[in-house]
């Protein structure tokens, strides 16, 4: 199968690469900067003998007249998006650049490439998409309500998505990992038990995928967790430093 | 501020000693590695931590674990070329399969390339095929510049040269070409040799040199007509034709990655004298004829340790050193009784495991390399009170016999018993290139 890979550097697309390399299919990773990519792709083939290609891909320039990515997605069996931002929501709140790059990373720019995705599955009448959302998207906290509200809108968006193209034979899922030891997170804090590594998180999704699954969580304690935390009335809920 | 990824900690080596409060600097683009050289003043280049003593550790540490891809492979002709972080362990899983099999490697798989040229290991074949270097091809060094410089036995000679055995002082390895040796099957044909004592063994040693591997363990508690009794250990990579049936299925088997964890360190009462005196006896004892001969897997002939994680925890929270030295051929037989009397003298410091091996030609372009032709000794030795007289004197010995001690095994020498250029001034330092230069 051929596979596409929305986000090329971050440790849980690299992670998937070499997975889905070792059941021997062909991953392309799509992202800015790819050429630093050049020494994984060649250890990703030599080791398992298929094809990684490399494509530089810079999401917020994206347009839907880019023939190339067009004939990439025409020929993928499965496209999986991991592209996203944390930025900062301090920053946000002083800059609207950074709070637009949120938005942009996290959404619009997202799911105007899910869009372009979703058209060809539907011409070709199978595709599996599996978008990579987050639990910051199921309650808007204080400490990054920019980037939960993006990941909000992609979850709601990959739902719709999910229920539109049921009947036309190509299959969404989202994933929403939890706390990650990625790059993403290595200044934060975050609580061991609760963290998963991005070969847990590639394992996760590979299998979501393979299963045609609709919403996975990478760690079952956070469908849970989530469950209680959207349970805290408003009125406690706003008092609280999340 | 750097761009790397970077995180404090308190670190060591396989020794357990010293500790080091250290930044870990660790990326693995090149671009990021290159620009942390260039923003430092003074940096560590670091493998995987399997040197014993305080090579490789210091305030400022590169490691280069991040690095650990494989990056093109020739099957036909037996070429590796992969990142410097990559595990002799990652290299022997990947080639066994192929046929191959590292042309060198030390007593444990888990170090890596570009710890592997910095020391530049031996191994039990050093007699019939050198050090690690003699079959790198190639490498790419970042220098203090913050350049890519492609250095072999041709090109940028003596920068190669300056590297192998040189402990990270030339830059960081970026890469490495190496080539492998060939092979029939991933099992050695083996024969275990009882001898009686130190000029036996070196006679044995002499009489054995048509075996590609041997190695010696020493019962160092006995003396007198017994002194340096211990068990010859040859090796020779088998044939398909050798093997049992079972083994013949699948003769190209890599190492499997089971392993016992050591989960805590043993407290400090548990080797002592009685305890290692005991083991000694059991051990030597254990084999009953002369000779013992069989075919086992490379992993339990070459790295019998490696099964064991953490093995380095039994010596206790205050960890141990290893004390590794050569003495010139000449001076071998009076120089390892020497030091072997005055190692059953030092009564507080008893060692369980000490191997002797037999060296072969000294490679002389290979200047700071640490094998010469003559015999080299390497003990484990807890450390406690008195260690750094005990290391002295030991030191002394080998200084008047004409020899020199292993840099990636010490932690107390001092600077006239290591092969070292004059000039220790530099950007890429540890503490113990700053040790050694006071």
């Amino acid at each position: 199968m051929n596979i596409l890979i929305f986000g090329a550097s971050s440790d849980i697309s690299k992670e998937l690469a070499r997975q889905y390399a070792q059941q021997n299919d062909n991953v392309t990773l799509l992202g800015t900067g790819v050429q630093r990519l050049e020494p994984l792709k060649l250890d990703i083939e030599i080791r398992n003998k298929v094809k990684v290609d490399l494509f530089e891909f810079d999401i917020l320039k994206y347009n839907n007249s880019n023939e190339k990515i067009k004939k990439l997605i025409n020929q993928s069996d499965i496209s999986i998006m991991l592209i996203g931002y944390l930025g900062n929501q301090n920053e946000a709140d002083e800059n609207d650049d950074e709070l637009a790059r949120i938005v942009n990373l996290n959404y619009f720019k997202v799911i105007e490439v899910l869009n372009l995705i979703q058209r060809t599955y539907v011409s070709k009448q199978t595709g599996i998409i599996a978008g990579v959302s987050s639990v910051a998207g199921d309650r808007g906290k204080q400490s990054n309500f920019a980037y939960g509200s993006a990941k909000a809108g992609l979850s709601v968006y990959l739902d719709g998505l999910r229920n539109r193209l049921y009947p036309k034979g190509v299959h969404v899922v989202t994933i929403k990992p939890g706390f990650m030891a990625t790059k993403m997170t290595k200044d934060l804090n975050l609580p061991k038990i609760l963290t998963a590594s991005p070969q847990k998180a590639a394992k996760t999704i590979i299998k979501a995928i393979a299963k045609r699954k609709n919403k996975v969580f990478v760690n079952w304690m956070w469908k849970y967790i989530m469950i209680i935390i959207r349970a805290i009335p408003e009125p406690v809920f706003k008092k609280m430093k999340m | 501020m750097n761009i790397l990824s970077m995180k404090t900690q308190k670190i060591a080596n396989w020794g357990n000693y010293p500790n080091v409060e250290s930044n870990i600097h660790s990326s693995e683009y090149i671009d990021e590695v290159i620009q942390t050289v260039k923003n430092s003043d003074q940096i560590t280049p670091r493998g995987n931590g399997r040197s014993y003593g305080d090579a490789s550790l210091g305030e400022n540490i590169l490691s280069c674990l991040e690095l650990n891809k494989i990056l093109a492979f020739d099957p036909n002709n037996g070429i590796l070329q992969c990142q410097s972080g990559v595990l002799l362990s990652d290299i022997l899983e990947f080639i066994l399969p192929h046929g191959y099999f590292l042309p060198v490697t030390p007593g444990t798989k888990f170090i890596t390339v570009g710890g592997a040229i910095a020391s530049d290991v031996h191994g039990k074949n050093h007699h019939v095929d050198g050090c690690f270097s003699e079959h790198t091809l190639n490498f790419n060094l970042i220098d203090s510049e913050g350049n890519i410089v492609s250095c072999s036995a041709q090109n940028n000679k003596s920068l190669f040269y300056e590297t192998v055995g040189g402990m990270g002082r030339t830059g960081v390895i970026v890469d490495a070409t190496i080539k492998l040796k060939p092979i029939e099957t991933s099992f050695i044909k083996y024969e275990y040799q009882k001898v009686k004592n130190l000029d036996d063994m070196m006679l044995s040693f002499e009489n054995c040199l048509d075996w590609t591997y041997s190695v010696a363990w020493l019962d160092v508690l006995k003396g007198g007509k017994d002194m340096g009794r211990g068990i010859l250990m040859k090796g020779e990579h088998a044939k398909l034709s050798e093997l049992k049936s079972t083994n013949r299925k699948r003769p190209l088997l890599p190492h499997s990655n089971k392993a016992i964890n050591m989960p805590f360190f043993l407290p400090s009462f548990v080797l002592n004298d009685y305890t290692v005196k005991l083991f000694n006896f059991l051990y030597y004892n254990k084999q009953l004829a002369q000779l013992k001969n069989g075919i086992v897997h490379y992993d339990t002939f070459f790295y019998p340790l490696d099964s064991i994680l953490n093995w380095n925890k039994c010596y206790g929270k205050n960890g141990f050193t290893q004390y590794q030295f050569v003495l010139p051929k000449k001076n071998s037989l009076d120089g390892l009784k020497a030091f072997l009397n005055k190692l059953r003298s030092s009564k507080n410091f008893s060692s369980f495991l000490v191997v002797l091996k037999l060296f072969g030609k000294t490679n002389p372009s290979a200047h700071w390399s640490f094998p010469m032709e003559g015999y080299t000794l390497a003990l484990d030795i807890k450390i406690k009170e008195g260690i750094q007289e005990l290391i002295k004197e030991f030191d002394d010995i080998v200084y008047k016999f004409g020899g020199r001690v292993y840099l990636s095994k010490d932690a107390f020498s001092s600077r006239k018993m290591f092969n070292l250029p004059d000039n220790l001034a530099g950007k890429f330092t540890s503490v113990q290139i700053n040790r050694l230069k006071k």
